[in-house]
């Protein structure tokens, strides 16, 4: 087991279970994982990510809206009519717990895209590009709303809080799904706020985030020339654009999406074959204002993929095991073993290495 | 009336300490001074370059502003009325050399770094590794990849690009302007610091040819020197339209500057004055000079770099977007405070606009237009030190280039008299008894030494900033604060007050 010596261990927790064979597990696992690494958190901010917890609606893009005011929900909910087909409205269930105070309203809505939509332009737009832009659309002018999740058969869960209060909150227990993050929050950089909860989220990716991105200035002006506004008061929305840029539009693997955002250093590009060499020197030209500078470790997600990645230099602690079909990360080793104590293999990750595990195929 | 105009300085000589060894007499290139039984200086003639005061060996010399005081006036300057004064006198336009010397506002000094304390950590640079490494160069806006037997291979044909090691260059400066052994220092120097030397408008001297890998060519409204060889011999080629102390005119080499060396490498007769028009005369619009930034590229084989230099004007953003997508490489930006070897007095002192806002304003418009990553942004006028580099680098740019500091690691104590010939430093100057002063190994290793010291100290401002790579400060600037600025300065800098 290689480890490396870890300079900072305060600030956010996350933790993540992944079934790659697709099997689905109720939320109690994850809401224990992250719940032992209390003390990473001060109650300022907790959340859940959760995949395949929608299976009756596996083909509409599940919106998780959390608004501030009737208002807002007017005015959203009039925006949402007009651009797509409501499949479902709804509050999203939840429970008085009582260290969750004044939270927003929270509503869910199952979307289909009208087709008429996508080819009424001389060129067909992507229906992805069509969902992005109704996000940023709703963020970013539609007052009092905000868009938690948008992607299909996930949701995104969180707010103020210790994430174990947020988790029984948001009735986790009764939700199963394949695939679950979670996130603590420290929050040092940005008030403590429902919107500014992890993860962050833009279709089916979603993030958590334990640091502080201290390139936030040039990412997100660099995300911007893009199409993508930073509305959300914090730096990790950034690295859920930046994906998004990255994998989806430029069309990116993942592996090269890590080694974009976690860039290796140009003593190790020059010790590289020639054809490497070429390509990472290319990455570093081209992307590097999306290069993350500063402490972070990551855990990134769609569908069909978990991928772990700490910044270059390590400057957060990541931890990964295994267990047959299942494959955690987590901030500390402890919060892996709290929920398996019979692991196959335990790892600590690499700066700049990513940890990626994907669905098995036909899942 | 010229006699009537009192000394700007005195020259005050301690005549206990003065053994007559005669250094200054020789080392003066202004001839202030002349010896009968004891040394005699002639005050007006003194423009305090301390050459003097440097090499006398009993520190017996002393150059002080003239205490005389004319009568006070807050409006009439004591310079306004020496200058016209100079002017009902002459009847011709002052000259002047060196960068605008008049107190506008500086926006350097009012912008602040920011640093890391707890929530994220700084980073130590003598432990871990921090990287200057800069690529100049128009970059695409994807990399595209295809995974072939399981290997991801670039498919995307990058541009040319050159490689910094440091961001930080020379700026051009022309031999003709200054001597063949500063451009032999400035070339040496590019070399072992992994950076880049600029010709200026005056051809490359056959010595420096060695050197074409750390090389911008120049090609200016003369054309002086311009020939295939020429463009083969440079990393860059750069089309100078303006610069930053004389933006919209032209410019002059006297004759009596021009002896056979610079004869030669400017392709012009010897003795005859070199005269720059003040526009290309093959670009009297943008559409000239995508014609010409193309005809550049296919001289070189698309395999260099194309630079565009330009004075920081009013309309600096529109300028470079048009820049940009006429096809250039390199956009070089010349703020108000870049030097100059002669200039118009009128023209350096007033005409222009600062760097930091013409920065600030092309990097926004590029942005917005979305073609930021189309061009590379080189800023230069005034860069006195490793902050302004790190400011500079914040508002958006991606390198800095250096001249006047450049110089003044030469030898330089900037008098303002580069336009004389004079130049007691062997700088400035084709005069050989001045030029043989300047022994370009050691204003190489000069050179070399600044700016291994302003890239160790960019190393620690980005490790306060608790970053490793250049290029993550590289427009950020959320990690600059105004000082003392307005809202509408704020805004054109794109940076919050200091406290918000």
């Amino acid at each position: 087991m290689d480890r490396t010596f870890e300079r900072i261990p305060s600030g956010c927790a996350i933790s993540g279970i992944m079934n790659v064979a697709g099997q689905r597990i109720s939320g109690e696992k994850i809401i224990a994982s992250i719940s032992l690494m209390h003390d990473r958190s001060n109650g300022l901010g907790g959340g859940f990510a959760a995949y395949g917890i929608y299976p009756e609606f596996a083909d509409h893009y599940a919106f998780h809206l959390m608004y501030q005011s009737e208002r807002g929900r007017t005015l959203t909910e009039e925006f949402l009519n007009k651009h797509f087909i409501i499949e479902r409205g709804e509050p999203i269930p939840t429970r008085p717990v009582a260290t969750i105070t004044d939270p927003p309203l929270l509503w869910r809505y199952f979307l289909k895209v009208p087709e008429e939509r996508l080819y009424k332009n001389p060129e067909p737009v992507d229906e992805r590009d069509y969902v992005v832009e109704k996000v940023m659309y709703i963020n970013d002018n539609i007052p009092d709303s905000y868009v938690a999740s948008s992607g299909k058969n996930m949701g995104a869960f969180k707010g103020v809080g210790y994430p174990e209060d947020i988790g029984r909150f948001f009735r986790l227990e009764e939700y199963e799904g394949y695939l679950w993050t979670a996130h603590g929050r420290f929050p040092t950089n940005t008030p403590g706020w429902w919107g500014g909860a992890h993860p962050f989220t833009l279709l089916d990716w979603s993030v958590v985030h334990n640091g502080e991105i201290s390139s936030y200035g040039i990412n997100k002006r660099y995300l911007e020339m893009f199409g993508y506004k930073c509305t959300l008061m914090t730096d990790t929305e950034v690295v859920a654009y930046a994906v998004d840029l990255l994998h989806r539009r430029h069309d990116l693997p993942l592996e090269i999406v890590a080694k974009v955002l976690a860039a290796p250093f140009w003593k190790d590009i020059e010790k590289m074959d020639e054809e490497d060499r070429k390509l990472y020197t290319a990455l570093r030209q081209v992307y590097g204002s999306s290069l993350l500078n500063g402490p972070f470790s990551i855990i990134v997600a769609n569908s069909k993929v978990m991928m772990g990645l700490n910044d270059r230099i390590k400057l957060r602690p990541m931890v990964w095991g295994r267990r047959g079909d299942f494959y955690y990360m987590a901030s500390e080793e402890s919060a892996i073993y709290e929920i398996e104590p019979a692991l196959d293999e335990v790892h600590v990750s690499k700066g700049g290495e990513p940890v990626i595990v994907r669905l098995k195929e036909g899942e | 009336m010229a006699n009537l105009i009192p000394p700007r300085f005195k020259v005050v000589i301690d005549y206990e300490k003065c053994r007559k060894c005669k250094r200054c007499v020789i080392n003066c290139g202004f001839g202030v001074y002349s010896f009968a039984d004891r040394v005699i200086p002639d005050h007006k003639k003194c423009v305090s370059c301390q050459r003097c005061v440097a090499f006398c060996p009993e520190e017996a010399i002393t150059i002080i502003e003239n205490p005389n005081v004319f009568r006070p006036n807050s409006y009439w300057t004591m310079e306004d009325r020496i200058n016209i004064m100079k002017q009902a006198g002459s009847s011709g336009m002052l000259l002047t050399g060196m960068g605008n010397d008049r107190p506008y506002k500086n926006y350097f000094d009012h912008l602040l770094i920011d640093a890391c304390q707890v929530t994220n950590p700084s980073i130590d640079p003598l432990r871990e590794p921090m990287e200057l490494t800069t690529y100049l160069g128009k970059k695409p806006d994807a990399v595209t990849v295809k995974v072939e037997n399981g290997k991801v291979k670039l498919d995307t044909r990058i541009a040319p690009q050159i490689k910094l090691d440091t961001p930080i260059i020379f700026s051009p400066m022309s031999y003709g302007s200054i001597s063949l052994n500063a451009h032999k220092a400035l070339a040496r120097a590019a070399k072992e610091c992994g950076i880049l030397m600029n010709t200026g408008e005056g051809g490359l001297h056959k010595d420096l040819y060695p050197y074409k890998d750390w090389i911008i060519v120049q090609v200016a409204s003369g054309r002086f020197g311009v020939n295939q060889e020429y463009l083969d011999h440079s990393a860059v080629v750069e089309i100078k339209i303006g610069q930053g102390a004389k933006p919209g005119i032209g410019g002059h080499l006297p004759g009596e500057k021009v002896n056979r060396e610079v004869s030669e490498t400017r392709m012009i007769p010897e003795g005859t004055d070199a005269l720059s028009p003040a526009p290309h005369h093959d670009i009297y619009s943008i559409e000239d000079l995508a014609q010409l930034i193309y005809a550049l590229k296919e001289a070189t084989n698309y395999e260099k770099p194309v630079s565009v230099k330009i004075a920081a004007v009013h309309n600096v953003a529109a300028i470079a977007s048009g820049i940009a997508r006429a096809g250039a490489d390199i956009i070089y930006i010349d703020g108000f405070r870049g030097g100059t070897g002669a200039a118009p007095t009128i023209i350096r002192d007033h005409i222009g606009i600062p760097i930091e806002l013409a920065i600030a304003a092309v990097d926004d418009r590029l942005r917005a237009e979305g073609i930021r990553n189309s061009v590379s942004i080189v800023a230069a006028g005034g860069i006195r030190h490793s902050g302004d580099v790190a400011k500079a680098i914040a508002l958006g740019a991606d390198a800095v280039a250096i001249g006047t500091a450049a110089l003044i690691a030469m030898g330089c104590h900037v008098c303002q008299m580069c336009h004389t010939g004079n130049c007691s430093w062997g700088i400035a100057t084709q005069r050989p008894e001045l030029t043989q002063r300047l022994d370009p190994d050691w204003a190489a290793q000069q050179l070399i030494n600044l700016v291994k010291s302003w890239s160790l100290e960019l190393k620690e401002i980005l490790g306060a900033l608790g970053l490793n790579a250049i290029e993550s400060l590289r427009g950020s600037r959320e990690r600059l604060r105004g000082i003392g600025l307005n809202d509408t300065e704020l805004a054109i800098l794109g940076v919050k007050h200091a406290g918000r």
